[in-house]
Parts: C-alpha cells; sequence; structure tokens
C-alpha cells in the first residue's frame, strides 16, 4: 500500500469509531429523548447519563480526527466538501455545540425544569445531528460534490434520495448500536425490566434499520449507480453480505439469546461491513473525476502525519484502555446506580 | 459556479466569514485557557490537600474539577467547530495549505484525545481510584492541555510565518510539515499564548473568590481559594512581560507592517517616538501622546532605529490601524496594571505575611479576570487583524480563502444566536455550580457528604 492508502484507511477507522462510539452517544440521545415523561423515564435516563457521561468526550474527538485527517491528507477533497455543504455542515455544527453543552449542563442540574431543558437540547440535538451527517455522507456517495470550491449545488447537493435515506439510515444505527449497548449495561447493572426494554428497542430499531438498508440499495441503484454496482458486485460485495450476516445474527441473538455481550459484537460488526463496503465500493474515486492520488497530500506530510499518529496510538490505545476499564468494571454504586458502559 | 482556480472573491460575505471566525475563536480561546490552566491549579490544591490532610483544599479541587467538567465540555465543542469552520468558511486556505498546517493539527487531536480521557478518568473516578493514583491521572490532563495549546498555535504561527513549503503555478509541491510547524514565528507566539492561559486561569478563579470575600466572606476556605489561583497568576505575570517584549521585538524584525499598524506609524522614521492612544485620522495618527525615541528604543534597543511606516506598503496592504493600535495599548496597558497588583501582594505579603488590607485590593482582584480576558482578545486582535490583508502572511489574501458561496451571514447570524445562548448557559450553570451544595463531581461519588460544606 502506497501512502495516501495508508492515509485513507486511517481515517477510515477514524470514521468507524466515531460511528461505532460516537453515534451510540447519539444513539443513547435519541432513546432520551423518547424515554418518556420525566417520572417514567427516569430509570432510562440514568442509565443513559451514566453509560455515556465518562466517555462522551473520548468519544467525541475521533470526529475531530477524521475532519483534521482529511484536510490534511486531502486538502482539495476537504474543501470541496466543506464549501459545497456547508449548510448541513453547519447545522452538524451547532448540533454538536447544543448536544455537548446541554449534556454537561443537565449532569449538574438540580431543579427538574433546568434538566428538563436541558435534557431536551442534548436529545433533541442527538436526533438531529446524524441526520445531517448522515446527509453529507450521502451526499459524497452519490457524486454530488463536484471538486472545487462550492462547485456544487448548496441545496440539492444534500436534499435528494441518496441523502436523506443516508440520514435516515444514520438516525436508525445510532439508535440501533446505542440500545444494544445500553441492553448490555442495564444487564450488568441487573436491572430486568430495563434490560428488557432496551432488548425490544434494539429489535425494533434493528429490524428498522435492516429494512432501511435495503430501501436504500434500491434508491443507490437508482440514484448512484456507481457504488450501488460496486457494493452488489464488486471487491466490496463480501463487506456486504457480511454486514448483512452479522445484523441478522444479531437480530437472533437478541430475539432468543441472552448474550448481549456478543450482540454488540455483531451489531458492530454490520455497521462496520455497511461503512467499509461504501468505502470500499467508492475508491478509489473520491469525488467526481478526483482519485485519491490525484487528491492527496505529498508524501512527507502523510509520512510525517501517519508516523505521529503511530506514536501517538502508542500514548492513546492504553490510556483508552485504561478509561473503559475503569468504567467497565461490575460495580454498584451504593444506591443502585449502574456503572457506565464503554 | 465559480471553478477551483478562480475560486474567490465572495467579496460581501467575506465580512460575515471574519466576523464568525471571530467569533467563534474569541469564544473558544477563553474557554481553551481555562482548559490549560486550570487543572494545573486544581492539582495544586488535591495536592495540598492530600499533603496537609485540610479540607478546605479538598473542597476546592473538588468544585473546580466541577466546573472545569462544564467548562471542558463547553471548550470541547466551541473548539470542534473551528475545525469545521476552517473548511466551512476558509476552503481557499485549506484546500490549498491544509497539508501544510495538518500535521501540528494532527498532533493537537492526540494531546486533546489525550485530554479527554484522563479528564473522564480524572472526573468520574475520585472514589474509584486511591488519592495518589487519582492525582496521577490529572497530570496528563495538564500536560496535553499545554500541548495543544502550543500545537495549535504553532499553525497560527505559520499564519504569519509561513515556511516550509514550495508552490509551482499555485500548487503545492513539496512540503516539510515540521519546518511549517517550527516556522521563526512559533517560540513566541506558542510561549505568550500558553502563559496568557495560566493568567486568564488564575486570575478569573482568583477574581471569584475576591467577589466572596468582599462580600465578607473571609474564613480560610475563601482565602485558599483566592490565593492558590492568585499565586499562580502572579508568578506568571512578570514573567508574561518579558515574553511580550520578546514577541514584540519578532513582529519589529518580521512583520514591520504589523508593528508600524500596533504603534500608529505611517512614516518611516529614526528615532521614532512611541505612541501612547491617539486615532490614525487621514493617513496619520493624531491626539497621541508621543515618548521621543520610545519605540525605536523598545523594538529595536537602539535610540535612533528606524522604524519602517505603513506608507512604504500600498493601502490595500495595511491593516487596520485603529483596531491593532488600540487592541496592542489596552493589552499591554492591562498587562502592566496586572503586575502592578501582584507586586502589591507580593510586597504587602512579604511585609506582614497577609493580604492588602484595602478594599480596594480585593475590587481589583475581582476585576483582575475581566481584564486577563480583555488583555487575551485584544493580543488575539493583535495577532489577526494585525496580519490583514493577509490570512497567510504575504503570500494569500484572506478574500481568497473565503468561502464563495452565498448566504454566509445567515450562518453567522445563526451561530452568534447559538453563541448567545451558550454563554447565558454556561454562566448560568457555573453560578449555580458555585451555590451547591454538597458538591458531588459525578453522581457516583457518595463519599462527598462526609465533606462539610463551607
Amino acid at each position: 500500500m502506497q501512502l495516501p492508502e495508508i492515509m485513507l484507511a486511517v481515517l477510515w477507522i477514524g470514521m468507524t469509531a466515531y460511528v461505532l462510539f460516537g453515534g451510540a452517544d447519539f444513539g443513547a440521545g435519541v432513546w432520551d429523548l423518547l424515554a418518556g415523561g420525566a417520572r417514567r423515564g427516569r430509570d432510562q435516563r440514568e442509565l443513559v447519563e451514566h453509560s455515556i457521561g465518562p466517555v462522551w468526550e473520548a468519544n467525541h474527538v475521533w470526529l475531530i480526527f477524521v475532519i483534521v485527517l482529511t484536510w490534511t491528507g486531502i486538502p482539495s477533497v476537504f474543501a470541496a466538501i466543506a464549501s459545497t455543504l456547508y449548510i448541513p455542515l453547519t447545522a452538524v455544527a451547532l448540533g454538536i455545540i447544543a448536544r455537548g453543552a446541554a449534556f454537561a449542563f443537565r449532569k449538574v442540574s438540580r431543579e427538574l425544569w433546568r434538566q428538563r431543558l436541558f435534557g431536551a437540547t442534548f436529545a433533541f440535538s442527538s436526533l438531529v445531528t446524524p441526520f445531517f451527517l448522515g446527509t453529507v455522507a450521502g451526499a459524497i456517495a452519490s457524486g454530488r460534490v463536484p471538486p472545487g470550491i462550492a462547485a456544487g449545488d448548496l441545496v440539492t447537493s444534500w436534499v435528494n434520495p441518496t441523502s436523506l435515506i443516508s440520514g435516515v439510515l444514520a438516525v436508525g444505527t445510532a439508535a440501533y448500536l446505542a440500545a444494544v449497548y445500553l441492553t448490555r449495561d442495564a444487564q450488568r447493572v441487573g436491572d430486568e425490566a430495563l434490560t428488557q426494554a432496551f432488548r425490544l428497542r434494539a429489535l425494533y430499531t434493528g429490524v428498522f434499520v435492516g429494512v432501511m438498508s435495503a430501501v436504500g440499495l434500491f434508491v443507490l441503484r437508482a440514484d448512484a449507480r456507481p457504488v450501488f454496482d460496486d457494493l452488489t458486485s464488486g471487491a466490496a460485495l463480501p463487506l456486504l453480505v457480511l454486514s448483512v450476516a452479522a445484523g441478522v445474527v444479531s437480530l437472533a441473538l437478541l430475539a432468543w439469546g441472552r448474550s448481549y455481550l456478543m450482540v454488540r459484537l455483531t451489531a458492530a460488526l454490520a455497521v462496520t461491513g455497511l461503512l467499509w463496503g461504501w468505502g470500499i465500493g467508492q475508491h478509489p474515486v473520491l469525488l467526481p473525476g478526483i482519485t485519491l492520488d490525484e487528491a492527496a497530500a505529498t508524501d512527507a506530510v502523510l509520512g510525517a502525519s501517519l508516523g505521529a499518529l503511530a506514536v501517538g496510538a502508542v500514548l492513546l490505545l492504553p490510556s483508552l484502555w485504561w478509561l473503559y476499564a475503569t468504567f467497565q468494571r461490575d460495580r454498584t454504586g451504593e444506591h443502585g446506580e449502574p456503572t457506565p458502559r464503554s | 459556479m465559480p471553478s477551483f482556480t478562480d475560486a474567490a472573491f465572495g467579496e460581501p460575505d467575506l465580512g460575515a466569514a471574519r466576523m464568525q471566525m471571530a467569533l467563534s475563536l474569541g469564544w473558544h480561546i477563553i474557554l481553551a485557557c481555562l482548559g490549560v490552566g486550570m487543572p494545573a491549579i486544581t492539582l495544586i490544591a488535591e495536592w495540598r490537600g492530600h499533603r496537609t490532610g485540610d479540607l478546605n483544599y479538598r473542597l476546592l479541587a473538588r468544585r473546580w474539577a466541577r466546573a472545569m467538567g462544564v467548562l471542558f465540555a463547553v471548550g470541547a465543542v466551541s473548539g470542534t467547530i473551528l475545525s469545521f469552520e476552517m473548511g466551512l468558511l476558509w476552503p481557499g486556505l485549506m484546500g490549498t495549505y491544509g497539508e501544510v498546517i495538518g500535521l501540528p493539527f494532527s498532533l493537537e487531536g492526540i494531546a486533546f484525545f489525550i485530554e479527554a480521557i484522563f479528564l473522564g478518568i480524572y472526573l468520574y473516578a475520585w472514589d474509584r481510584l486511591p488519592p495518589v493514583p487519582h492525582m496521577l491521572s490529572g497530570l496528563p490532563i495538564v500536560v496535553a492541555g499545554v500541548a495543544s495549546a502550543f500545537f495549535v498555535v504553532t499553525a497560527n504561527a505559520w499564519m504569519q510565518q509561513p515556511t516550509g513549503f514550495d508552490t509551482e503555478n499555485g500548487r503545492i509541491v513539496s512540503v516539510d510539515p515540521w519546518a511549517a510547524m517550527f516556522n521563526p514565528a512559533t517560540p513566541p507566539q506558542t510561549v505568550h499564548m500558553i502563559l496568557a492561559a495560566f493568567m486568564v486561569a488564575g486570575f478569573l478563579m482568583a477574581g471569584v473568590y475576591a467577589v466572596a470575600m468582599l462580600r465578607g466572606r473571609r474564613d480560610r476556605y475563601h482565602r485558599l481559594g483566592f490565593l492558590i489561583p492568585f499565586t499562580v497568576a502572579a508568578i506568571i505575570t512578570p514573567v508574561q512581560i518579558g515574553v511580550g517584549d520578546w514577541a514584540a521585538h519578532f513582529v519589529a524584525e518580521n512583520q514591520p507592517v504589523k508593528l508600524a499598524a500596533m504603534e500608529g506609524v505611517f512614516h518611516t522614521e529614526r528615532g521614532a517616538p512611541l505612541h501612547l492612544g491617539g486615532f490614525a485620522i487621514g493617513g496619520e495618527l493624531r491626539y497621541a501622546l508621543e515618548i521621543p525615541n520610545g519605540l525605536s528604543l523598545l523594538a529595536h534597543w537602539s535610540p535612533d532605529a528606524e522604524i519602517v511606516g505603513l506608507e512604504n506598503v500600498p493601502e490595500a496592504d495595511r491593516p487596520p490601524v485603529n483596531i491593532t493600535h488600540w487592541a496592542f495599548q489596552i493589552m499591554v496597558g492591562i498587562g502592566f496594571g496586572l503586575l502592578a497588583l501582584c507586586a502589591w501582594l507580593a510586597l504587602t505579603w512579604k511585609r506582614h505575611r497577609d493580604l492588602p488590607r484595602s478594599p480596594w485590593f480585593l475590587r481589583a482582584c475581582a476585576l483582575s479576570g475581566v481584564g486577563a480576558v480583555l488583555a487575551l482578545e485584544a493580543g488575539w486582535t493583535v495577532t489577526e487583524v494585525g496580519r490583514q490583508p493577509w490570512i497567510v502572511y504575504g503570500i494569500m489574501r484572506t478574500s481568497e480563502a473565503v468561502n464563495p458561496a452565498p448566504g454566509l451571514i445567515w450562518g453567522f447570524v445563526l451561530v452568534a444566536l447559538v453563541y448567545a445562548v451558550l454563554t447565558v448557559a454556561t454562566v448560568y450553570v457555573l453560578r449555580r455550580l458555585a451555590r451547591d451544595e454538597p458538591v458531588p463531581v459525578a453522581p457516583q461519588e457518595r463519599d462527598v457528604t462526609d465533606y462539610k460544606v463551607i
């Protein structure tokens, strides 16, 4: 592999981590939104809060990695995407502010009305932000972002069938992952009612995401033929198959099994398969008429950045492990609080 | 639709883009400074608490940690917005030079990641880790915070002194990312900024307790809450004045046009006077107090040194003089004011082992935080406005970098609204936090009820 390929792979790993971890945090916000009234939804909201509290900031950093790597590794592509898609990306930016701040504010709030206000802000932006991120992915996948600064249509580039289905899929995926993770958390805490509640949610959203993915394939076929062709016949097909298989296994485990830890793995695998299938399907064309090699930064830049990331990983991985290990230990607070998930 | 090559010149929107960037950066920079300075000050309190067993220290550490959690969350998202805005507002810059300044941002990403990880551990694991490991888990936050500031500022320094790349026909052909990162402006700018962060955090935190003491709460808890951050800031302030002088010399040598704008010098002259106050009107600085030969002496250590005036560059290449000049004077003026305040405390302490008795001392201290923030913003204004009309000094104009898409003004309006709400909510939450009793950092912390709340 050449340096640009390695860089793109690293970027995609960052993207996958963001979808799996940051995405699940968004999904937890969606469940927070749907938890019901203050009294009825209290247990669910507490589980959500304890689960993402210690880790959401770390999970959020993956997004910054993706952005920085994009402008470092493929600067002209970054400029084209950011300038053409500045409307949904501004929405994403505002959503991220509202969500992160409101979550922190709610955590330190005492009165109900403040918790409600901040909670609603947190939960609503958790729903909106992944949707807009999804439309951005759809815009790129369907070839609607041409190279050049603000060269694409500012509206139809992200308001189109592929973008909209991608937005819905992003929200669904986030909610699904969150439900799966939270099921296991509730189980570890030993709260049977909550476990069942989230198990059912995981099942519903799993089916929903599956159906939506199938619909998405048809939309792609009509709207973004090259990606569809690659996904269904090219190098990406095995990944698509893997994704579908892992998804089906997840649903079966949720329906009949008790091994919710295992579902975390298969669910993550299903999402990862989809993401990498898209990546491989589109490779090596990044934007219409622009391939990776044409857009990639010079080798000196790629080498230095990748080297720095490799050294950084030596520091990061043990730290991340410590973070997750600290809060994944089976330990219940004196008052029966659940322990946070990773 | 403009193509890549003639992408430019959405002149009507340049103002909106610059205002949006100024607002988001000016907002984030305060949070970033607290993110760099607060962990160190909090750790000092925790360490003292561990050594002495004094509950006051431990309670302070917990309160500060709790505020830190909120501020870090807000700072993290406002920082993320900036990385979006680099592309949304300045695609011309990022499309061409993104790779040149990418390395420090990648490194900053790693540092920020480490900060976020250990902050999660530090804030949530008070009761899960023994005291010493818990304190140690705070150290990476301090180191990573300082490193983050360093990396980010190197990128700005590069915009002042672009080095480390070659272009052919407007395309980057070779890059030395390390040379770009360690450009000539890096040392003075990064040191100046990191020290400023500690000053802002120290004075702001001390200011809160100065207000409480003015209201009559003069117990040990409030005295310590004042003294720990104030001492940190007081040690750094004189150093900062020296570093500021170094930074100004650097500008004098390398960005003479910026120096001319900072000092309101229109005509090249030897033995230039130092201007205090004054307004640039019609090509000259009026109503200023002049100190003969002062500028030549300060900028080049020689009373007869030549100072290049703004007349040397075409009008289109000059930064706005009044803004730059006044921002610089405000920064320097406040800097010396803070120095005087620190000296006041130091002298009184030497004689009486106590704070100055005068209520004016506490009143001044109460304002010192706001002053430090003003100085910080003024300093950034000098750096950024003084570089105009260039986004990359001497190479790319800000107008060439801006996103030519229509409607940027609406983005600015939205962002301004969101920041207004965010400001109100943050201040409100912090004020409530300060009054909250008791002070658990996280819901897990049940042992906090053992603390006597003061």
